[in-house]
């Protein structure tokens, strides 16, 4: 301990401002939560131990859970992989503009990252009267007779919330990779045709993507958070509870029993159950991630 | 809609101008991917229009049903209405505005100067506790927030922090997403180069400084703009209650919140909030370039 201070006294010392702030607004509140999980707890009275039952209730007794446990697996499946390719494909092919135009297309695609709730846009879109966007454009088409409505059907919530996860994909993980390509050694594209590469899918894979790893690992994790964690635009445009709970996440399940029912002890351990579904993804993707460019 | 045309154009154009033009490049490739660069590029970029639009639009125009996207007899009158609101405002607009700046400009230093010094150690050393550092920081990204808001909130009050800027600025500082970044890039910053540093006399306080952060720019300035953001559109949230300590965010949405008289005004105000950060963005944006090129050191 002593001397590992005195061989490394300036890293600690780096890392210290950091350390404290985490444990204290972090660390503490997580362990806290964990604890809170086997409790029963009402924000009123003290908090009761209850061992395992809240996690045992959930998984045996709890029928709405699995259904937000169903609806959040399915649309991390498909949002999650197809959001971080976006976010690459897109700051791959906006890489090369110089500096100026290259910002202003970042703009362009960020656009709804950085209008805060622009997703509400979407409502008029799929608003269930005739003059909502998709319901007039399907009526003037004759794909429909009547005005479909959007959010009152199970088979479209789903879908249509995937659909809008999508148009918000382009976020922090995107500005992290348009950062990383120009980090690129451009010596390496250099060396890279002289040994034979042909075209731009070589260079990608056998340069560019090999260059970016770290950029593609946080990427990585950005994206598991943010696919499996969707609730504000599941309440926000489906409404809360949603049609025969079709628009229902981990998220929205636990929203639920902290902020309506006030049982903190049961949303907790929602939390932690969350928590380990997000760890256990990310050791997959990571080891995915492991063959890129190999 | 010829700006979008104009856009396209300015795209193809750089893509071939020579200072940009690469080996390796077909042109039926490049035209193809402007091309579907500028059909997405307009789903994305259709609410910002649709704001900047909205902003300028009379009452008439903006309780049309479904909304036009381009204004047709724009006015001033929702600003107008604007100022005479905030001119009776009991706060002067002025103090809620400092709030907002004092808030977002120390919590955006904070957040890029305590993460990338604790990145810079936990990207480039092995020491004791290291690893563990690095798996706390990652793992921590993926406790949901909402239900860590309540010990939060408790910590906060044992603290004497509740009704300060503090409650704001420091958690901000502390986030682990800052960190997780700035690790991420640091870790490409060759090692050769810290210990040509080291060779040369330089702490590891020189070195984080004169070395590790011009190397990372582009991941700091990434960093700033995220902060930025989220700085800027916090209300204060529930450790804020003074009027006087309140964030500009908080006051306009207090006016947009008075109900249907308020649409137009309310359109106003989301420009106006909107339009800080898309120029923060623009600029920053801008200075995200090659910053290893000069380096010349391979691993």
């Amino acid at each position: 301990m002593k001397q590992a201070w005195k061989e490394h006294w300036e890293k600690y010392l780096l890392i210290l401002p950091f350390a404290v702030l985490f444990i204290v607004f972090t660390a503490i509140p997580v362990l806290a939560s964990i604890v809170i999980s086997f409790t029963s707890f009402n924000m009123l009275e003290f908090p009761k131990f209850v061992g395992f039952s809240n996690y045992i209730n959930l998984m045996v007794n709890d029928d709405v859970f699995l259904i937000a446990v169903k609806n959040t697996l399915l649309f991390a499946l498909i949002t999650g992989p197809v959001s971080y390719l976006m976010c690459f494909v897109f700051s791959w092919l906006i890489n090369e503009l110089s500096p100026k135009i290259r910002a202003f297309m970042t703009l362009v695609f960020y656009a709804p990252s950085i209008s805060g709730n622009a997703y509400l846009i979407w409502k008029l879109i799929f608003s269930s009267d005739m003059y909502g966007y998709a319901n007039s454009w399907l009526l003037r088409l004759g794909f429909a007779d009547e005005p479909i409505l959007w959010f009152d059907k199970k088979e479209y919530v789903l879908p249509i919330l995937i659909l809008v996860q999508l148009w918000l994909s382009l976020g922090v993980s995107f500005l992290a990779f348009i950062a990383g390509l120009q980090n690129v050694d451009k010596t390496l594209y250099e060396a890279g045709s002289i040994d034979g590469i042909r075209n731009r899918w070589q260079e990608l894979w056998f340069i560019t993507l090999p260059s970016m790893k770290p950029q593609l690992m946080f990427g990585a994790v950005m994206q598991i958070t943010s696919s499996l964690s969707v609730s504000q635009i599941s309440i926000e445009l489906a409404g809360f509870p949603s049609v025969s709970y079709a628009g229902h996440t981990i998220l929205t399940h636990l929203h639920d029993y902290g902020f309506v029912r006030y049982e903190m002890g049961y949303a907790s351990a929602i939390a932690a159950i969350l928590f380990f579904i997000m760890v256990f993804t990310n050791i997959i993707v990571q080891k995915a991630l492991r063959r890129v460019g190999a | 809609m010829p700006s979008v045309i104009g856009v396209a154009a300015a795209v193809r154009k750089a893509y071939l101008s020579r200072k940009f033009k690469r080996r390796n490049r077909s042109i039926l490739g490049d035209f193809s991917l402007t091309f579907f660069l500028g059909v997405f590029g307009l789903f994305s970029v259709w609410p910002l229009v649709f704001i900047i639009n909205n902003a300028f639009k009379p009452l008439n125009e903006i309780f049309v049903f479904p909304p036009n996207l381009f204004v047709q007899n724009p006015t001033l009158t929702n600003f107008a209405d604007l100022s005479i609101i905030l001119g009776n405002s009991w706060i002067p607009l002025s103090r809620y505005i400092f709030n907002t700046v004092f808030l977002t400009a120390l919590g955006t230093v904070g957040t890029v100067l305590i993460g990338s010094m604790a990145a810079f150690p936990l990207a480039k050393y092995v020491f004791p506790g290291s690893r563990l550092m690095s798996k706390l920081v990652v793992y921590s990204l993926m406790f949901n927030g909402t239900v860590t808001a309540l010990p939060n909130y408790i910590i906060m009050s044992k603290l004497h922090m509740i009704d300060t800027y503090w409650a704001i600025i420091l958690p901000s500082a502390g986030g682990t997403l800052g960190l997780f970044l700035m690790q991420n890039f640091m870790v490409q910053v060759p090692s050769a180069l810290l210990e040509a540093a080291k060779m040369d006399g330089a702490g590891e306080f020189t070195i984080f400084w004169r070395v590790m952060m011009p190397l990372s720019k582009s991941a700091w300035i990434t960093l700033v703009i995220l902060s930025f953001q989220f700085l800027w559109g916090t209300t204060g949230g529930g450790f804020i209650y003074s009027e006087k300590l309140k964030p500009v965010s908080y006051a306009l949405s207090q006016i947009v919140n008075a109900g249907v008289a308020r649409t137009g005004v309310a359109s106003a105000v989301t420009l106006i909030m909107l339009v800080v950060p898309v120029v923060v963005f623009v600029i920053s944006q801008s200075n995200v370039i090659q910053t290893m090129a000069t380096t010349g050191i391979k691993e």
